[in-house]
């Protein structure tokens, strides 16, 4: 039997107000994008509790994308910001354990209206973590 | 320079006197400090003292007893969790004790209103283990001719003789310990505040001589820069990569101990703790059928680095987690090396100033831009 290519599975978490309805667009105008993130759509990139990101590596997610407005768009005027320390503070708790994590956790900016950005986001961080290969973590007992 | 006080008596006889003085003369309502429960089998615990009498007696008051049966700042914390205290109390507790007691004022968990908080440069405490099994007393002599000289005894707790930050923030009153050579007999204790210059101004039965000094002495840069070489050490030990983490924490019996004694972790009803950590036996099926077994209890490398997540920011490395361990992890090492980098990321020390916002609950608009992409 020939080898299947591996896709990653990865966890996107979409800003109901901006980066949700860009993949949406996306969808409905047909731009090419792999079918590698999952979603979960959030009211805000600030209610992604860190908790949401550990629970999905380590049932196996082989990255995880938050996705919300841009700096200063925030529908809720800063929930944007609080996920950018959240993230950084993420990023830092992998890098400290040595953690891969870090290279498979991504956080980005899409606005409503950037519908091929989002596609590019998809793409490149699909991309990403092809290379990086399956979790380590996919069949691990002790979690 | 800090106002300060030289008392012609031992330290831990002076700071007994004082809070007895204070307690006679009505100034406080209550001293909490650690001290021996009555009884035969009396062990060690933080107690509220309301009567002078029995704080003295037979020596029931402990103030700078080497040893943490709970956190203090958790305990001030459920003092003051319903509103301030009705009068003034004195409490008794270590640097971090203080500093977790900040972080939580911080987060509305507590009150500093009517509190005299003393404090003491700190030499570190012993593991609860050795506490509860009577070796405590056999090592206090060497404890404190290591404090004299700004040594950190080998027998303290790792993460104790891996703090830097042994020298209090916001205390009222700062006794000096660590590096002074003739605590037997002298005491000096800087007025760090007005509150605590105003408790001790006039107090009968006080007998001391104002100085005006520096509480960071040689002796205590010299105690700094050791445990800072100490802590590099310690955090270099730590292992890293998920297999490791698997191992260190796969230990975890899910007792969530660390949780309940961690000062930070305020949370009534912990997620970890919650119906959302309860599985369906459908998820238990479907993880069987992916991995071919699952470890239960489930969930210990997530607990950890959901409590890394929710509480790394704050930690004071007070070490608790670490004495509590029925599992031997050393919980308080790994908390303390990642809270270091978080809390260097932010620019933040926990405790030191309570005006300052958590780093998670606040942000700047030009900031870590390089974190999106």
């Amino acid at each position: 039997m020939e080898e299947q290519e591996f896709t990653p599975k990865i966890v996107g978490f979409l800003c109901n107000w901006c980066a949700y309805t860009a993949a949406d667009t996306a969808g409905v105008s047909r731009l090419q994008m792999p079918p590698s993130v999952m979603v979960v759509r959030v009211m805000c990139s600030g209610r992604v509790d860190p908790l949401f990101v550990l629970s999905a590596f380590l049932r196996g997610g082989d990255g995880v994308l938050v996705a919300g407005c841009w700096p200063g768009q925030c529908h809720y005027q800063k929930g944007n910001f609080h996920a950018r320390r959240r993230a950084a503070m993420l990023k830092s708790i992998f890098e400290t354990l040595g953690l891969e994590m870090g290279d498979r956790f991504r956080l980005s900016w899409v606005s409503a209206s950037e519908a091929p950005r989002f596609a590019e986001v998809a793409k490149g961080f699909t991309e990403e973590v092809k290379q990086l290969g399956p979790s380590p973590i996919w069949d691990e007992v002790f979690l | 320079m800090p106002e300060g006080l030289k008392i012609n008596k031992g330290a831990q006889e002076a700071v007994r006197e004082l809070l007895c003085s204070l307690l006679e003369s009505g100034r406080v309502n209550g001293v909490l400090a650690l001290g021996r429960t009555r009884g035969a089998n009396g062990g060690v615990a933080y107690s509220l003292f309301t009567d002078s009498d029995a704080f003295v007696a037979d020596g029931a008051a402990l103030p700078f007893l080497p040893f943490m049966p709970a956190n203090a700042g958790g305990l001030l914390s459920r003092l003051t969790l319903k509103g301030s205290l009705a009068g003034p109390v004195a409490a008794v507790v270590k640097p971090c004790e203080l500093r977790a007691f900040i972080e939580l004022v911080k987060r509305s968990q507590g009150s500093l209103d009517n509190l005299l908080l003393i404090s003491s440069t700190c030499g570190g405490v012993y593991p609860l283990d050795v506490g509860a099994n009577g070796g405590l007393e056999e090592r206090l002599p060497r404890y404190w001719e290591a404090v004299k000289q700004g040594e950190v005894d080998s027998d303290v707790r790792p993460v104790c003789r891996a703090c830097v930050h042994f020298v209090p923030e916001n205390a009222d009153i700062t006794v000096a310990l660590v590096g002074e050579e003739d605590l037997d007999t002298q005491c000096t204790l800087f007025l760090d505040t007005e509150k605590g210059a105003a408790f001790v101004k006039g107090l009968e039965g006080l007998q001391g001589t104002s100085l005006s000094g520096e509480l960071e002495t040689e002796p205590i840069q010299r105690s700094h820069s050791q445990r800072a070489a100490y802590r590099e050490e310690l955090f270099a030990g730590v292992e890293v990569g998920m297999q490791e983490l698997i191992r260190t924490f796969g230990r975890c019996i899910g007792c969530h101990a660390c949780k309940t004694v961690c000062p930070i972790c305020y949370c009534s009803l912990c997620y970890f703790d919650s119906q959302d950590c309860e599985y369906l036996p459908e998820i238990y099926e479907s993880e069987l059928e992916r991995k071919g077994g699952l470890r239960l209890p489930p969930n210990t490398v997530f607990f950890q680095l959901g409590r890394l997540a929710h509480v790394s920011v704050s930690c004071v490395g007070c070490g608790m987690c670490t004495d509590v361990c029925p599992a031997d992890i050393p919980v308080s090492t790994i908390f303390s090396k990642v809270g270091t980098s978080v809390q260097a990321l932010f620019d933040y020390q926990p405790g030191k100033d309570v005006t300052e916002e958590i780093p998670l609950m606040t942000f700047e608009e030009e900031e870590l831009a390089q974190v999106a992409t």
